[in-house]
């Protein structure tokens, strides 16, 4: 604010000092030349009345010859002063209107009023640097969730799109290049709400130079890295960054789990949010042939998973001089889009289709296309732009993949519920079936077909105080204690441990009830929110604990043990 | 420190001539306004203006010290041109006592034009080293 205060002063300095001299000199020449009053008494002018005079004659509202009509040496005198005045008026105003149009000025103002803003940001919240594509989507289901971020960006173009987002708050964004840490520090790095940084600007370079100003300036914070090279993503991780993410990678990974294991693909839609309980999952082709449109880093990333799978995959690519070649499998040279091409890589004898090169009119045109050549095929379509959802949704593809999107629920999930990746990491070891159970397992817990809620806690003081006094007491704690509801001890809570993280490292999908706790576990959680928030009465109030351990609840007052006549 | 800086001339020929006119203007018998002419007060006050407006936007400490004590002077000027002003065309006329209340509102001015003159010495010194 001051620097914008010293800005207009030090640029009015000028105009203000001419308006002070033109004003003085009308001034004095009034006051100096005699006139007469309406008597024809000689009668000179005050400083009062000249400065009168002079006020309204330079702003150009005259009012006339006041107090007495002057003598034509005083109007002489007028006359000179009315061009030096007026046109020292309206230059100051003209400086001073061209100030506030100032572009600089104006940033300025903007800025300021950023920086007020995030400091007055009274809940934790993310810092997300670049807002193209995976920024867009990742704030918008942040915001969706309830969380706040923070944005920062170089292009203006980019911030007018945030501005005429429709989402539930005003994301305070900056324009400025994120890989000067100053910016940083004026979007909130240093303030005591902000929860983690996610660097996700196209610029490998810009990125780990976030990443390490976000780990140099707030150790203790999580920084999350968007990285689309080996080399980058080693060199994050040497200083510490929390989580690197390969858009291309986690893309493939994606694909795989829906080739794998359908239902923990369905499961997994289902737990981050995104589609609803009643949901079949998709039925994958059997063996078969694959064509893959693309073989640029996406349809690498997506090659190599087909082969993991065992699938005879042909590549159809337009420039393979500029992608390479792959290593073993054959290759059509060609765009895809036309049907002679299609039919050489043998469209009418494959199973499944991935349209996947950079271009969402090209992907669809292949789609259309093979589905003309060989209507059973399953299509797996990749959507680039976010505003290209419509056609996409049109097209009726078996799978749609929307790298952004998924790249932002990975990062949403990683920043909300860390242990939820790790537990869909695990879960892709185990048979499909395993996932199939778990999910009407969970889908019987909720009632009223509500979206399962999903939460972690950390077995410590903070969480579960009445867990860890118990424990110290010497009264062990099953698993099975906290999961029962603690007005009913009956009955269970509608919830289920997916992963438990044991104090020492150990890791263990869908713990049993009869495991002991010990402090520093650490707990995943799917269920009801009255589910969650009724664990809250076990895992902080010693008597509720106790009643779901013992059945009982002491009597702890005075008055109480009198009337029960203990002493 | 060879050539000579010509915005440093003008901004302490203003500072000084503001301190010197105020002077002129103080001294005399204080409640006798045949020894206090307001021409005088009038240049005190523009010249005083001028210093304030060259003031404006020095982002140093003592820049905005200087600046502090102009406000202050220029808060007393206008105070005496108002009573002075009131009093000439309202029905009172030029009583003894507002010429002394006149003339102790300059004399107030002139002490935050002696700081201003005296912080722009120690400026020019501890330049020199």
């Amino acid at each position: 604010m001051e620097s914008i205060f010293f800005l207009i002063m030090r640029r009015m300095r000028a105009p203000l000092l001419a308006l002070i001299l033109a004003h003085s000199v009308a001034v004095l020449g009034l006051v100096l030349i005699p006139g007469v009053d309406d008597q024809g008494n000689p009668w000179r002018m005050g400083f009062f009345h000249a400065f009168y005079f002079v006020s309204y004659m330079a702003t150009t509202i005259g009012f006339g010859e006041i107090p007495y009509a002057f003598t034509d040496a005083q109007r002489t005198w007028v006359m000179v002063t009315i061009y030096l005045t007026v046109i020292v008026w309206l230059y100051s105003i003209g400086t001073l209107i061209a100030l506030l149009q100032d572009r600089a000025l104006r940033r300025a103002f903007v800025e300021n009023q950023f920086v007020r803003q995030v400091e007055r940001m009274g809940e934790p919240f993310y810092l997300i640097c670049g807002y193209g594509e995976t920024g867009r989507a990742l704030v918008a289901t942040l915001v969706e969730g309830g969380g706040h971020a923070v944005v920062v960006d170089a292009s203006p173009d980019r911030l007018d799109e945030l501005k005429m987002e429709v989402i539930r708050e005003q994301v305070p964004a900056l324009l400025g290049e994120s890989r000067n840490p100053e910016n940083l520090q004026k979007a909130g790095l240093l303030n005591p709400m902000c929860r983690g940084v996610v660097a996700l600007t196209p610029d490998n370079d810009a990125n780990l130079k976030i990443a390490i100003s976000a780990k140099l300036l707030r150790g203790d914070i999580k920084v999350i890295c968007r990285a689309d090279s080996k080399e980058v993503e080693a060199n994050m991780a040497s200083f510490g960054t929390d989580h690197i993410i390969d858009p291309f990678d986690t893309f493939a990974l994606h694909l795989a789990t829906a080739f794998q294991s359908p239902c923990l693909f369905l499961l997994r839609s289902w737990l981050t949010g995104k589609i609803g309980v009643d949901e079949e999952p998709v039925c994958m082709p059997g063996k078969g042939k694959w064509i893959l449109c693309g073989y640029g880093r996406f349809g690498k990333a997506v090659y190599h998973r087909l082969k993991d799978e065992e699938l005879e995959t042909v590549v159809i690519e337009a420039t393979p001089e500029k992608t390479g070649r792959p290593p073993d499998g054959i290759l059509v040279t060609g765009w895809g889009t036309d049907e002679a091409t299609l039919r050489a890589a043998g469209a009418e004898e494959a199973v499944g289709l991935v349209a996947g090169t950079d271009n969402d009119v090209n992907n669809l045109s292949i789609a259309m296309t093979a589905r003309e050549i060989n209507p059973d095929l399953f299509v797996v379509l990749r959507q680039n732009r976010q505003d290209n959802r419509v056609i996409v949704d049109a097209f009726g593809a078996d799978i749609v993949m929307h790298a952004s999107t998924i790249v932002a629920d990975k990062i949403r999930i990683l920043l909300a519920t860390p242990m939820l990746v790790e537990f869909f990491g695990l879960g892709l070891f185990q048979e499909d079936q395993w996932s199939c159970t778990l999910f009407s397992r969970i889908a019987g817990l909720l009632e009223n077909r509500e979206p399962p809620e999903v939460w972690e806690l950390v077995v410590n003081d903070e969480r579960a105080s009445a867990v860890t006094e118990s424990i110290r007491r010497g009264h062990a704690v099953k698993l099975g204690h906290i999961l029962t509801n603690p007005r009913e001890r009956e009955e269970s809570l509608a919830a289920i441990v997916l992963l438990m993280i044991r104090h020492n490292g150990d890791r263990m999908l869908l713990p049993e009830r009869e495991i002991f706790l010990e402090p520093g576990d650490q707990l995943l959680f799917c269920g009801s929110r009255l589910a969650r928030s009724r664990m809250r009465w076990t895992l902080r109030n010693e008597h509720s604990l106790r009643y779901v351990r013992q059945g009982y609840s002491p009597r702890r007052g005075r008055v109480w043990k009198f009337l029960r006549g203990e002493r | 420190m060879n050539s000579m800086n010509p915005e440093k001339v003008i901004f302490g020929f203003f500072i000084v001539l503001s301190l010197t006119l105020n002077f002129g203007f103080f001294v005399g018998e204080l409640d006798n306004h045949t020894h206090h002419h307001v021409y005088e007060l009038f240049a005190v006050i523009v010249v005083n203006l001028i210093a304030t407006i060259l003031k404006f936007g020095d982002r140093t400490q003592m820049g905005a010290l200087m600046l502090a004590t102009s406000l202050v002077a220029m808060l007393q000027l206008v105070a005496a041109a108002l009573v002075w002003g009131v009093a000439a065309h309202g029905d009172q006329q030029l009583t003894p006592t507002v010429v002394a209340s006149v003339v102790s509102l300059s004399g107030g001015a002139m002490l935050a034009n002696v700081i201003s003159v005296v912080l722009l010495m120690i400026e020019t010194v501890m330049l020199r080293r």
